[in-house]
């Protein structure tokens, strides 16, 4: 795994000494293969050019990680109890942040704030246990950590905390038995079972197996007053609240989920890409509301914008024969002369069948059909695959961007229907105008998809990023940006997240989220479970 | 945009203006035909929807927002929905406008025949062009020019289409549509009609407001309408109004835009051609019914001398900026967005406030001829001036002018002897000069006998015609008058004192003069600060003291100010003195004129102005909003209910003012 970077070492994009992009490593459809197009695209969107290079720091310094600010008794009794642990300032630091910008953007200037004092790796329930109990026994602060690739400053330490902070790691658990859980986040490859239920995280199939809320049979967290759970596993109960729903998004705040019982699914037996082409972006939102009216969306169903669908066409790899290049060619004819969609407004959306074949073909002409009442023309699975791709890959073109003085983040949210589209317009306006009153010297990129479809509304992705050559605080111009977008979000009807969470980045708007009486009854159950604020990262509230 | 200079402290005397061109120039050297006949290319709002006038309809027609009205209204009143959107179509198709290229054609080549006779020159700056030109394709924009006369609209359209502009629609009175060609006609060249009160009506309303806000959210072309609701007679910015104001901002409001951009346009007459009907309708003539044998009639108009003609496009004040800070977009995130929701209290003063500052801004970018300067002596002086003296006096107004940030067209390079008599040639009808004295006079006035009524009648329409043009300046001195108003009138030279009278003085005239709610102490601020940087006043720490040369421009100032303050009491006695308890609203300005024409006859009143109309039902409107006067229905009549002693203790106040004033004007007319 990168130390200040996505995902795993021997995958990353590089621009190689032809100028071609390419992706190494083995583990990816992508891996290996030439991206001819990618540096135009580059290129052209960003205004950066492969002769401007803004290379990371190589390696860690680890003289500028401060010495740990070890409770000593605490790590007797932990010693006593026989729990894993360690104090090396290599493991400290990559347990000190997630993936947002400025937390890599620091990284890899090799600047380093606060990092955990020490590391404790549980191996089951008792020992979890027993460390919540020798936490608040010698009052140290305690982080939970899962996969780390959290994109709400959840994982940073806090500036304010003053005792011994020790990160949870809670990372290495189930096992593969021939079912599957259909809970496929973006960042599934690193992401951990007791994240998702921290952050009420949502996957990319949920119109078939449900968010990770309607996937949770039952949890068990351990906290400082003890364990919490349900006495069965009886699939609904009404005996007042919820309890799991104090659970599910409480972001490592109450405790640590050591257990959690799952519903799984056999795997699918047919899986079918496939994808739609509309000629605007207003037909395509159009389309997919009626999908969700009808409620028959496919396992993800996914709408991107124009200036995501070239994003899309720039990840194309190097075609193998002639044959291919001139069918595209042939296919672009057909769309943009024939059809007379405008290659500057067309959009796609991505499309993802799961089940047995027959249900699989069938619901297939349903979307099908549909799609053709707004204007939407089939575009092949291969544009369907490609879709889904980009959004595993995305974070490591992000390390690929900041190469080259490239910045940029994703963030998302969920808005009504009718809300949709001047939510997508005014948001990717805002960023535009807001990066030219900071001074960015090249129009961002800022465009958008809708991800997920609800019966009342949908969850849409943004992606910003901007060339940063010549401002001299290029990360907070970043956070100046995104929180106006954030603000223009809020200001449309959008909500403050859809499965981010808040973690200490989206903190402010809380109460306005939820009204002040909601932020009381979480502080009340916060002051409840967990008096000495012994689970200390300060999020959410 | 420049858009948040609108919150800036102001430097009035700082502001830089762009320069003009006279569009007149290129149409008196070619052809008209070939003019009205060439490629018209507008530059297009880069989201705009594309879509025909008659789409437009059936859009409206069938949005989520008339659809739910039309149900409301049907199970209100019972009528079926059938009924109801029948209704709502009838109401659009007396609404809408047809906008055709012809027809624009047929203005263009029409209109630059009759502007080329009627005036000397038409002023654009280009600069406000170029910007309007950026502005169109970025958002959507708002036309808001200032009103003066029935030339505006077909100015701005002809102007627009000049500089291959979208042409605007424009939100116009029904009284148009009497007239029926003519009516048509402008409906062709983009009018579209409402009617001048619906009040209760929800169908009416919803169907316009929609009407609007479609063509605005489809970027189908400017909305433009006029801020000051109808056209001020006295040449005097009227309060805005913010029903439509409202509409245009609810888009964004809402997210269904991003922006708005809001461009105030100010036009200004050397001469104005309604100049002598204004004054008759102030005095209570009743304006001629609009109609097309009567706007022939006017072809008389065609034949006489206009002067120039000026118009300033603002700086497009961006919408999203404005409301930064000041409207919270998500409080209507928990109703879906056709459901008409009242606007907040917090939305209604931001309204009231936008209205206020674009009107300021109007007022600010009208260019004043130097007639204005004169006519607002020799309204001073009612029996007269030297010519010579007059040339001195003007010559000092206009630097004090300048120096208070006025836009004054003033020729460059001619002596200002010419340039007076030049002004006093093109307003010759308003005046007699006989042996090198001017004086404002009736030249047209009948030879035969004349009752004394009839006498102060003549001279009442001089002078309201006159004061039409001093009423151009007035924006320029309001606050250094108010403050010099106040110093004669308060107890002590103390800050506070003055503070107190300047602030009951703005608060009473308020009606009167485009004053922003709230800006008191700004423009207190600002009173001093033009005084004190030209040397009238000094301003310490707890005290503001008279310079020793500051004493004529303090006398001129409160002579400004004196016709209105006379009125207003006149206006007040009258109400003091009035016995009739069911005294109507209706009756209440016929009641005033006629007591305010016997103080005249008696000799006990000079003031002519108080006779206005305009004055008597602002300083109504102030008594109300005092709560010295209450309006109470009885029946289906409005009757007046005076609180006496509350309009005696404003007429004392005024009077002190006054007083003082008069001692004042006096002491001045002996340092002549």
């Amino acid at each position: 795994m990168k130390w200040n970077g996505w995902g795993y070492s021997d995958s990353r994009f590089l621009f190689n000494k032809k100028g071609q992009a390419e992706f190494t490593g083995k583990r990816y459809r992508l891996s290996g293969l030439i991206l001819p197009s990618l540096k135009d695209w580059f290129e052209g969107t960003f205004g950066a050019n492969l002769q401007h290079k803004s290379p990371a720091t190589p390696t860690v310094n680890l003289s500028a990680v401060a010495p740990p600010d070890l409770n000593e008794p605490f790590v007797e009794d932990l010693k006593a109890a026989g729990v894993a642990m360690s104090h090396d300032p290599e493991d400290r630091v990559f347990r000190a942040h997630g993936h947002c910008l400025h937390e890599i953007f620091a990284l890899r200037e090799g600047r380093i704030g606060r990092v955990p004092d020490m590391v404790v790796w549980p191996s089951c329930h008792k020992d979890v246990e027993k460390i919540v109990e020798l936490a608040c026994k010698h009052n140290v602060c305690l982080i939970p950590y899962g996969g780390g690739t959290s994109v709400s400053s959840a994982l940073e330490c806090p500036r304010e905390e003053t005792r011994s902070i020790v990160s949870l790691d809670t990372s290495q658990m189930l096992n593969e038995c021939g079912y599957c859980t259909g809970h496929e986040p973006d960042s599934m490859e690193f992401s951990s079972l007791g994240g998702w239920v921290a952050t009420r995280a949502s996957g990319m199939k949920k119109n078939i197996y449900g968010n990770i809320e309607e996937l949770v049979v039952h949890i068990k967290m351990v906290t400082p007053r003890g364990v919490i759970e349900k006495s069965c596993l009886g699939p609904r109960m009404s005996t007042g609240p919820d309890i799991h729903h104090f659970i599910l998004g409480s972001e490592g705040t109450l405790g640590v989920v050591t257990e959690v019982t799952l519903k799984i699914r056999p795997i699918p037996e047919y899986q079918k890409y496939g994808s739609v082409v509309f000629p605007n972006f207003q037909q395509g939102v159009a389309c997919l509301r009626e999908v969700a009216r009808q409620r028959c969306a496919p396992a993800s169903i996914r709408l991107m914008d124009n200036e995501q669908f070239q994003f899309g066409h720039a990840l194309k790899p190097q075609v193998s024969s002639i044959f291919t290049s001139f069918l595209d060619g042939l296919k672009k004819f057909y769309i943009t002369k024939f059809k007379g969609f405008d290659p500057h407004h067309l959009c796609v959306a991505t499309l993802l069948f799961e089940g047995d074949r027959g249900k699989v073909l069938q619901h297939e002409k349903q979307v099908y059909d549909i799609a053709a009442k707004f204007g939407g023309l089939a575009a092949g699975e291969d544009n369907g695959q490609r879709g889904y791709m980009l959004t595993f890959v995305i974070a490591y073109l992000r390390d690929l961007g900041m190469d080259y003085y490239v910045i940029g983040e994703s963030f998302e949210t969920s808005v009504p229907w009718d809300r949709v589209l001047d939510l997508c317009r005014n948001v990717k306006e805002r960023i535009v105008r807001e990066c030219k009153e900071r001074g960015v010297q090249f129009p961002p990129l800022s465009t958008c998809r809708v991800t997920q479809t609800y019966d009342a509304g949908a969850c849409v992705y943004f992606y910003f990023a901007f060339n940063y050559r010549g401002l001299s605080d290029p990360v907070h111009v970043y956070e100046q940006v995104e929180h106006a977008a954030r603000e223009e979000i809020l200001a449309n009807g959008g909500s403050l997240s859809h499965h981010h969470g808040v973690g200490k980045l989206r903190k402010e708007w809380m109460k306005e989220s939820v009204s002040s009486v909601g932020l009381g009854m979480l502080k009340s159950v916060k002051e409840y479970v967990d008096p000495q604020n012994v689970f200390g990262n300060r999020n959410l509230l | 945009m420049a858009s948040r200079a609108l919150y800036s402290p102001r430097h009035p005397v700082l502001k830089k203006r762009d320069d003009f061109e006279d569009v007149l120039e290129e149409r008196r050297r070619s052809s008209d035909l070939r003019y009205a006949l060439r490629c018209y290319t507008p530059t297009l709002y880069k989201g705009l929807v594309p879509c025909k006038a008659s789409m437009l309809k059936t859009i409206v027609l069938q949005s989520d927002h008339l659809q739910y009205v039309i149900k409301q209204v049907s199970s209100e009143s019972g009528d079926s929905t059938e009924c109801v959107a029948e209704e709502a179509s009838l109401i659009l198709d007396e609404m809408a406008h047809r906008l055709q290229l012809s027809t624009i054609r047929f203005f263009a080549f029409t209109l630059s025949k009759a502007f080329k006779r009627l005036f000397r020159s038409v002023c654009v700056n280009e600069e406000g062009i170029q910007r309007l030109q950026q502005a169109v394709q970025e958002h959507p924009v708002v036309l808001l020019p200032s009103h003066r006369s029935y030339m505006d609209f077909l100015m701005m359209s002809y102007l627009l289409y000049m500089y291959d502009l979208p042409l605007p629609v424009i939100a116009a009175g029904m009284d148009f549509m009497s007239m029926k060609f003519v009516g048509e006609m402008l409906r062709m060249s983009g009018a579209f009609f409402i009617r001048r009160s619906f009040g209760g009506d929800k169908l009416y309303w919803a169907v316009f407001s929609e009407y609007v806000k479609t063509m605005l959210r489809n970027g189908y072309a400017p909305v433009e309408f006029f801020l000051e609701g109808t056209r001020s007679r006295t040449c005097k910015s009227l309060t805005p109004k913010t029903g439509l104001l409202n509409i245009v901002m609810e888009p964004f409001f809402k997210g269904a835009l991003f922006d708005v951009n809001l461009v105030p346009v100010s036009i200004s007459y050397e001469r104005i051609l309604e100049e002598s009907l204004y004054a008759r309708e102030l005095l209570g003539v009743p304006k001629p019914k609009e109609s097309t044998s009567g706007l022939l009639k006017a072809r008389r108009v065609l034949s006489e001398d206009y002067g120039s003609m000026h118009v300033y496009f603002g700086h497009p004040v961006s919408l999203r900026s404005l409301a930064e800070g000041k409207i919270n977009r998500s409080q209507y995130n928990l109703l879906p967005r056709y459901i008409p929701q009242k606007p907040r209290v917090d939305t209604h003063e931001f309204l009231n406030d936008a209205a206020f500052r674009l009107v300021r801004i109007q007022e600010e970018n009208m260019v004043l001829k130097p007639w204005v300067l004169i006519a607002t002596l020799l309204l001073q002086n009612p029996d007269g001036l030297e010519l010579s003296f007059l040339t001195e006096q003007t010559d000092w107004l206009r630097h004090l002018a300048l120096a208070f940030g006025a836009f004054l067209d003033w020729p460059d390079h001619e002596a200002c002897s010419e340039v007076i008599s030049c002004s006093l040639a093109l307003h010759r009808h308003l005046l007699s000069v006989s042996a090198g004295h001017v004086q404002l006079n009736v030249t047209d006035a009948p030879q035969v006998e004349t009752t004394p009524e009839e006498a102060v009648f003549h001279r009442a329409v001089v002078v309201l015609s006159c004061a039409s043009y001093r009423n151009q300046i007035l924006h320029v001195f309001l606050r250094p008058a108010l403050l010099a108003v106040a110093m004669q009138s308060a107890n002590s030279n103390r800050k506070d004192d003055v503070y107190n009278c300047f602030n009951f003085l703005r608060n009473m005239f308020s009606n009167e003069f485009i004053l922003c709610p709230g800006d008191s102490i700004q423009d207190f601020e600002e009173a001093c600060y033009l005084l004190m940087k030209h040397g009238v006043l000094q301003v310490l720490e707890h005290e503001i003291v008279m310079s020793a040369s500051g004493h004529s421009t303090l006398a001129f100032l409160c002579s400004v100010l004196d016709p209105f303050l006379q009125g207003y009491q006149v206006v007040c006695r009258y109400l003091c003195e009035e016995t009739n308890e069911n005294l109507t609203e209706k009756d209440f300005i016929p009641a005033v004129r006629s007591f305010a024409l016997k103080l005249i006859l008696a000799g006990r009143l000079k003031c002519c102005e108080a006779l206005s109309s305009d004055l008597q039902k602002n300083a109504l409107a102030a008594l109300l909003r005092l709560k010295a006067v209450r309006k109470v229905k009885v029946g289906d009549q409005v009757t007046l209910k005076v609180n006496k002693i509350a309009v005696n203790s404003l007429e004392d106040t005024l009077g002190k003012s006054n007083v003082n004033q008069n001692s004042w004007c006096s002491s001045m007319a002996m340092l002549k």
